[in-house]
């Protein structure tokens, strides 16, 4: 079996660079890569283009890249918690695009499975169609006007799994899954960060959510915090 | 006139037993509050969940256990959890049969805004949009005017809009309506202790009043 394994979160992003484009999983800061991020941060690449649903909150998640000024552009669907993106997005230092958020995840998933556009209905009629393709198709016994989308074109896709094996292989966990399993199937080069790493033949293949055929690389995080962002609770009785 | 307890509950009566139901953030997150015993629904959250249960005691939250607006939750018996993709997958292919979501504004022909106002932050459309241009029913939950004392309920919208003809039924503060396929709220109900009038006076698209308008059974 091919071995997957990379040393630690600084090993895994060695090689990105200054620029470059990358795919960022998790929703909120429920599934984020966190080891990655903070290694991104050590490393001080700057004019990063991050595809990302959220853009994490001020001193969490894709924020700490934010506060460091290495992110140039983002591409999202909601960006609401976040003071400093919104200092930067209103002073023009941030380049923002809000795209809806089934398109994103669906651009993504066109990358992973090889198909350079798609037609979705999200957006016709608003400001998202502007510029765009559109074209009408007659399909479940409705004509409807489509949206034609990009597949994502990313140097990188890195994501966080809950358990992964040697080979690459990944499983998630709970709601933590989100844009994780299409996020690692469109990045040219695939980071996977895992809570548990085991050796090859202790995943049950039944069970695996992203074959490794789509990780590149795959490290044990060395530490996880799961910040919640809204701990809502009710009380007993 | 109905506080907002008062239109998720009525909006609770929309809910059918076996449905599959997306609801948005706000007044919408508490219809779950009034869904009659016995009627049997799943809930959709579109970060990757069908079968959402309530708030986790407390103690018992799980990071890994959110829902689209980043809440801790429960997961009930017989739920399931897909990414993102297929998440969005059921919505398109209209799987989910009921969406309902708040807006700011609604036009006479089923328009909706209700992600973005130009001059301030914006935010982003998370997956409004997607919604509103896939699902076959949909119910928007909001006041019938804004602070201004304004009608949200026009003639057609000023602000960027979500989606194009899609809300089939409005319930505010005032009134249930229902949008017409040739254009226009058609006034179905009014809220308790209110007049015909009042509602007419708040509404500035076409307003449809066909009869005796029936006070709505809470």
């Amino acid at each position: 079996m091919i071995n997957r394994v990379v040393k630690n979160a600084e090993e895994a992003v060695k090689d990105i660079s200054d620029n470059m484009t990358l795919l960022v999983g998790g929703f909120g800061l429920c599934g984020i890569p966190e080891n990655c991020i903070n290694a991104l941060v050590k490393k001080g690449i700057k004019g990063l283009t991050c595809i990302s649903n959220n853009a994490g909150v001020d001193d969490f998640g894709l924020g700490l890249l934010l506060q460091t000024k290495q992110i140039k552009k983002m591409i999202s669907s909601y960006v609401g918690e976040n003071a400093e993106f919104e200092r930067q997005m209103l002073s023009g230092e941030l380049e923002v695009e809000l795209i809806p958020q089934g398109t994103l995840a669906t651009r993504c998933l066109a990358a992973g499975y090889g198909m350079p556009v798609i037609y979705t209905p999200a957006g016709v009629g608003t400001e998202v169609a502007i510029g765009k393709e559109t074209r009408k198709f007659n399909y479940n016994g409705e004509e409807k006007e489509y949206l034609m989308e990009h597949a994502f074109e990313a140097n990188f896709a890195i994501v966080k799994a809950w358990k992964g094996d040697t080979a690459g292989n990944l499983i998630f966990r709970s709601t933590a899954r989100n844009f994780n399993p299409m996020m690692a199937m469109a990045g040219k080069i695939t980071i996977a960060e895992v809570e548990v790493l085991v050796e090859v033949g202790e995943l049950d293949p039944d069970h695996i959510h992203t074959p490794g055929i789509y990780v590149n690389r795959i490290f044990q995080g060395e530490k996880y915090e799961k910040r919640i962002e809204q701990v809502t609770v009710r009380k007993r009785n | 006139m109905l506080d907002k307890n008062g239109i998720a509950k009525r909006i609770a009566g929309e809910v059918k037993d076996g449905m599959y139901v997306n609801l948005g953030i706000g007044i919408p997150t508490l219809v779950a509050n009034f869904i009659p015993d016995g009627v049997n629904v799943v809930l959709q959250s579109e970060n990757g969940i069908l079968g959402m249960g309530p708030f986790p005691f407390e103690g018992e939250e799980d990071a890994d256990l959110i829902n689209a607006g980043k809440q801790t939750v429960t997961l009930l018996k017989g739920s399931s959890i897909f990414d993102s993709a297929m998440s969005f997958g059921m919505i398109r292919a209209q799987k989910v049969n009921l969406t309902i979501l708040g807006a700011m504004e609604v036009s006479e022909n089923g328009d909706i805004a209700n992600w973005k106002i130009p001059g301030k932050m914006v935010k982003g459309m998370g997956g409004a949009m997607d919604l509103v241009a896939s699902a076959k029913n949909i119910i928007v939950a909001m006041q019938h005017v804004n602070k201004a004392g304004e009608s949200k309920l026009l003639k057609k919208c000023t602000l960027p809009l979500t989606g194009v003809r899609c809300v089939k039924r409005i319930i505010t503060e005032l009134a249930a309506l229902e949008i017409m396929p040739q254009g226009g709220f058609k006034l179905l109900e009014r809220a308790p202790g209110v007049s015909v009038d009042e509602i007419k006076n708040a509404t500035q698209g076409k307003l449809i009043i066909e009869g005796e308008i029936p006070e709505m059974s809470l």
